[in-house]
């Protein structure tokens, strides 16, 4: 007499379904990086959706005369970088559908070049989606030499249909070494 | 049994002594590796906790350093999740799933055996990291970048010990699957099983779809830490978020690989000391489905505090408090099943006694952590420990030791000392509640976990913990000296062992023989856990 | 029949300290009321639920003591046969999720309500470092650090010998408070430097994490004047447990009048860092800012914690030239946890532990930094 085999698959075929299974599993771990990003950029989980400039400038013949909305502009250096950095402005009353531009100024304390990286971040994060910036240095390297200041400019415009609710919205820069590209550059001299 | 007319190659030439052990691949042989392997690291783990308890007898640091109390913190968990309560479950099906299925060994012995001896190569690499002079892992066990990113080198042997353990779960869950879907006797359709074998296939699912999930995380640690990457660096782009997004997806359907199997192993105990076949045998199956398929869509209930959209936050809290609807059905059903049998109190049914109570103590501080604004308080305070204890220890560790119990006449051929194992229950129960109830309180009242020392108004109940930390620590020596005991000699025990002990583990003799089920058997509803013919 | 007799009282007893001790966590220790609309919210919502829990949990309980109690084998009872009962299952399925729907909307509500946000009177920065907080005050321009107060930092170092029931709010005091009004929306915004910290004041009634790379929000309205105590919540390293907070809430003219005596701190700060300090000045002040700030890492008598944390008595940079050393302190080292110290300290706080250090412990260089010239080096 023979054990009950599971109809249609042997267990050499069940096997390797189960480890291709486990496989595709490990796919999905990585999977959910790029997946996580496309959610963040649909829902502003994280506030970082206004990561990159959109580079096209917003349609302005909406605005919304009825309302402000408080800008607040913030900087903050890590640690790990000898730089200032400081907003020209800290607060600005913005109507929402008008372009916008303001200023942030860094400058690089050390004596040496370095090469710093703004990671920029929106609050609440729910203003993130309505947060346009047609001009901005997220993400981008930013090179200042030694004792070296530089004007750096941010466009936005605030979507009309950002929630009523919503009356400040904290857009911020948190600035970072790139100490790979600063390496290079120290190597390259 | 037909057991001389069938030859199997391993028949005649058993190795001996200790290389017996480390060639076997008979399912008995594998299943007591296990166990006892999960005992030893239950009480290294359980050391840890001590060290834990001890500095935190009194306020001010008395022994240990913060940054050792971190280690210990974090390898307290690794140990006790990875090698203590995974294992002591592995090691159950081992033994069980053959023998209530009817089939004559596992589908794959041989992976069986590397599935084991993987695992003190992993553990060893672990612990080893303990000496190495950047330390052992102090980042907590979920290796929340990017404080485990500024671990030493000993990080990278961390990780490889966790990859080590992954693989050894998928592949002992890979065997599961394959021996529960095809080695099962005639007869044993899948409404036959035994909720045990219901809630390890489950399991197994769960494992082979999560724990490749923990080892990509991982592997991005690794990545980040040593080459470069940057998944959860913000400097460079990444998210820190997005790591424990992903951990959670792993982490939580990992809470119920720890719990199910513990579902299973108290259907088969309450049924048999109630006299009566366990109530609702269907919905008990359909609930574990729905806890297993739920397991997938709460992990952001985890890191409510990370600060998520508002519907974002309603969408968890609505879907973990759904899963206390198919919990509540098991809880009622073991209940039902109770109704109105004729009970005794043996040692298994003690324990499984405790764990319906104090799983319930666990499940409804379960419900009140779903609730979103309240958990913005009890969120990563010791009422968080109390919770995850209460369903950890007294749940699935308390459904260890009732399955121990339960089957351990089965494995030895003795009766356990029924005496001392009642002793066993009562001191374990008192002091185990003495350690966490207390935590309730300290977290209410604003104590944070994981930190090695507190304010002095967190005194009392912290040295009640402690108290009850040693006590029910030390009380599991006797646990071993049972076990030892029994192992040794004692009454014999009958095929049935138990009066009202239903499926196929109890037709075959105690000790259950090297080979069993050569022949399959033939289940009909005589001795079919469950009758099929119910409508 | 002695046996389960026993056993029956042994359940019983169980079942009544499980009784009572959830009695007491109703009425006992409890989570704290709060100072803050939401917090009491969130009180509110907390003792409901643990009221429907509670009553679950005893209803429960009774059904299985009483078949435990009726239903044994030893009182004679014979087991009935029945397996299912779809009108029970039914029921049991039902009446939970009516309870969990009597659960959600309460707190839908009180969640909802925490998200409405706006009328913010006042921005404040918190930004979390291994292992001290940063408080920015975003109006009124004050900006301050705040780390674990220096009694309860000498007392909680291993062998001390102080002992902790001596210090007054052992762990829960810091050097600098959070001065904040009350009856004011305050907005909070929150970040860290180096891992994840999260802000908890249990009177307020919320936790949220402090993340590296995102700025979280968060908001609160405090109604009565006191100080309100909390820790980190999340795990933060070594000295996680050692990074308080203490939040003072006061009336709107004591707050305005701590801004202005804050700034003319700022102003005198700014004085100091310019005038010339006597070594002894210099060595007292050093001592302070060496217990607060470095003594975590590099131990109170400079011995360390190697290998992460390298000794200072006898170290070849802390005695070699002065250059070297000041740049490491202000910039930090890379990929160790050295931060630099730039941002966190005052010139005049730089130059004390400067010669401070290199002065204690048998480090004997004999020379003091003065503040200006800490203030020259980073101008270049």
């Amino acid at each position: 007499m023979r054990h009950l085999a599971n109809k249609g698959s042997t267990t050499p075929w069940l096997v390797a379904k189960l480890a291709v299974l486990a496989i595709a599993m490990f796919g999905f771990g990585y999977l959910l990086v790029p997946l996580y990003e496309k959610f963040c950029e649909i829902t502003g989980i994280d506030g970082r959706t206004a990561g990159q400039a959109t580079g096209v400038e917003y349609l302005t013949d909406q605005v919304d005369e009825s309302r402000w909305v408080t800008v607040h502009f913030d900087a903050t250096v890590n640690s790990g970088l000898p730089w200032q950095f400081e907003p020209v402005e800290r607060m600005m009353q913005v109507r929402p559908g008008k372009l916008y531009e303001t200023t942030y100024i860094a400058f690089n304390r050390a004596d040496r070049p370095i090469v710093g990286q703004a990671v920029p971040s929106v609050a609440p994060g729910r203003a993130s989606l309505f947060f346009n910036k047609t001009e901005c240095f997220c993400f981008t390297e930013q090179l200042l030499g030694a004792r070296e200041s530089r004007e750096m400019p941010v466009r936005f415009v605030v979507d009309p249909n950002l929630p009523e609710r919503v009356e400040l919205v904290t857009l911020s820069y948190i600035l970072y070494q790139n100490e790979q590209a600063t390496a290079v550059l120290a190597a390259t001299d | 049994m037909s057991e001389a007319t069938t030859h199997h190659d391993d028949h005649h030439d058993h190795p001996k002594g200790l290389w017996r052990w480390v060639v076997t691949t008979n399912h008995k042989d594998i299943g007591t590796l296990y166990l006892l392997f999960s005992l030893v690291m239950f009480l290294i783990g359980g050391a840890m906790a001590l060290v834990i308890r001890a500095e935190l007898f009194a306020p001010g640091l008395q022994l240990v350093n913060p940054d050792f109390f971190n280690q210990m913190t974090t390898m307290h968990a690794l140990v006790m999740i990875f090698g203590a309560v995974m294992p002591a479950f592995v090691g159950l099906a081992n033994w069980m799933v053959p023998l209530m299925i009817g089939a004559p060994d596992m589908a794959l012995p041989r992976m069986n055996n590397w599935s084991f001896w993987i695992l003190p190569f992993a553990f060893t690499i672990l612990l080893s990291t303990l000496f190495m002079p950047t330390g052992a892992p102090a980042s907590g066990w979920t290796l929340y970048p990017p404080l485990s990113l500024q671990g030493g080198n000993s990080f990278a042997f961390v990780i490889f010990a966790i990859h080590l353990m992954g693989i050894s779960s998928i592949m002992g869950a890979i065997n599961i699957v394959a021996t529960i879907l095809n080695m099962r006797a005639p007869g044993m359709t899948l409404l036959r099983m035994p909720l045990f074998i219901w809630t390890w296939l489950i399991t197994a699912f769960l494992l082979i779809a999560v724990m490749p999930v923990l080892a990509g995380a991982v592997t991005m640690l690794l990545t980040d830490r040593f080459f470069g990457t940057s998944f959860f660096n913000a400097a460079g782009g990444g998210d820190p978020v997005l790591y424990q997004h992903i951990f959670w997806f792993f982490g939580h359907p990992e809470v119920y690989i720890m719990i199910l199997p513990a579902f299973g192993i108290v259907s088969e105990i309450i049924p048999t000391f109630s006299r009566k076949r366990l109530f609702g045998y269907t919905s008990m199956v359909y609930a574990t489905a729905s806890i297993a398929f739920l397991s997938f869509i709460v992990w952001a209930h985890h890191m409510f505090t990370v600060g998520m959209p508002l519907g974002a936050m309603l969408f968890f809290m609505y879907a973990t408090m759904v899963i206390a609807v198919p919990t509540g059905v098991k809880i009622f059903n073991w209940i039902a099943t109770m109704w109105r049998g004729s009970m005794t109190f043996e040692t298994p049914m003690l324990f499984a006694l405790g764990f319906v109570v104090m799983f319930t103590i666990g499940g409804l501080s379960g419900v009140m952590l779903a609730i979103v604004p309240a958990d913005f308080q009890y969120h990563d305070s010791y009422f968080v420990v109390a919770h995850f204890h209460y369903v950890l220890v007294t749940g699935s560790v308390f459904a260890i030791m009732a399955g121990v119990y339960y089957w351990l006449p089965k494995w030895t051929g003795h009766m356990y000392d029924e005496r001392l194992g009642k002793i066993h229950f009562w001191w374990s129960t008192v002091w185990v509640n003495v350690l966490f109830f207390p935590q309730h309180y300290l977290g209410l009242a604003g104590m944070p976990r994981r930190i090695p020392d507190y304010a002095v108004q967190f005194t009392e109940f912290n040295m009640i913990s402690s108290i009850g930390g040693f006590m029910f620590g030390f009380g599991q020596l006797l646990f071993c000296y049972i076990i030892w005991k029994c192992a040794r000699g004692g009454e014999p025990a009958s095929a049935r062992v138990w009066e009202g002990s239903r499926g196929l583990e109890w037709t075959v003799p105690s000790p259950a023989p090297h080979h069993t089920f050569d022949t399959p058997p033939v289940v009909d509803d005589s001795v079919a856990v469950h009758k099929d013919e119910l409508t | 029949m002695k046996r389960t007799n026993e056993l029956i009282v042994g359940l019983a007893v169980m079942a009544v300290i499980i009784v009572i001790t959830w009695g007491l966590f109703a009425v006992g220790e409890n989570m704290p009321r709060g100072v803050t609309p939401f917090s009491q919210d969130v009180y509110q919502l907390h003792n409901t639920v643990l009221g429907i829990v509670t009553v679950i949990g005893v209803l429960v309980f009774t059904a299985m003591f009483t078949s435990i109690y009726l239903h044994r084998k030893s009182r004679g009872h014979e087991a009935a046969k029945f397996t299912h009962s779809t009108k029970a299952e039914i029921v049991w399925t039902a009446i939970p999720i009516l309870i969990l729907v009597v659960m959600a909307v309460p707190a839908t509500r009180v969640l909802i309500d925490m998200e409405q946000t706006g009328g913010a009177e006042m921005n404040i920065k918190v930004t979390g470092y291994q292992w001290l907080w940063k408080y920015d005050y975003i109006e009124d321009g004050v900006s301050f650090y705040s780390a674990l107060e220096r009694q309860s930092n000498a007392a909680r170092q291993i062998g001390s010998g102080i002992n902790p029931r001596e210090v007054e709010n052992y762990l829960l005091e810091v050097d600098r408070r959070l001065v904040v009004p009350v009856n004011t929306r305050i907005r909070f915004l929150l970040t860290a430097d180096d891992v994840i910290h999260s802000w908890w004041v249990p009177e307020l009634g919320w936790k949220r994490d402090a993340i590296p790379g995102m700025v979280n929000e968060a908001w609160t309205y405090i109604m009565e004047e006191g100080v309100y105590r909390g820790q980190c919540a999340e795990l933060c390293g070594k000295d996680h447990g050692f990074m308080p907070i203490v939040v003072e809430a006061v009336s709107r003219e004591a707050y305005d009048a701590w801004v202005a005596e804050q700034r003319g701190e700022m102003a005198a700060a700014a004085h100091d860092s310019a005038r010339l300090w006597t070594r002894e000045e210099l060595m007292d002040h050093g001592a302070n800012i060496y217990q607060a700030q470095c003594a975590a890492c590099h131990q109170a008598d400079g011995s360390g914690l190697e290998p992460a944390f390298p000794a200072l008595a006898g170290n070849d940079i802390t005695t070699g030239t002065l250059e070297d050393y000041l740049k490491l302190v202000l910039d930090g080292r890379d990929g160790t946890a050295m931060a630099g110290f730039r941002d966190r300290l005052r010139p005049q706080d730089i130059a004390a532990a400067l010669t401070y250090t290199r002065n204690a412990w048998g480090n004997e260089t004999g020379d003091t930094v003065q503040p200006s010239a800490v203030a020259e080096f980073d101008q270049g």
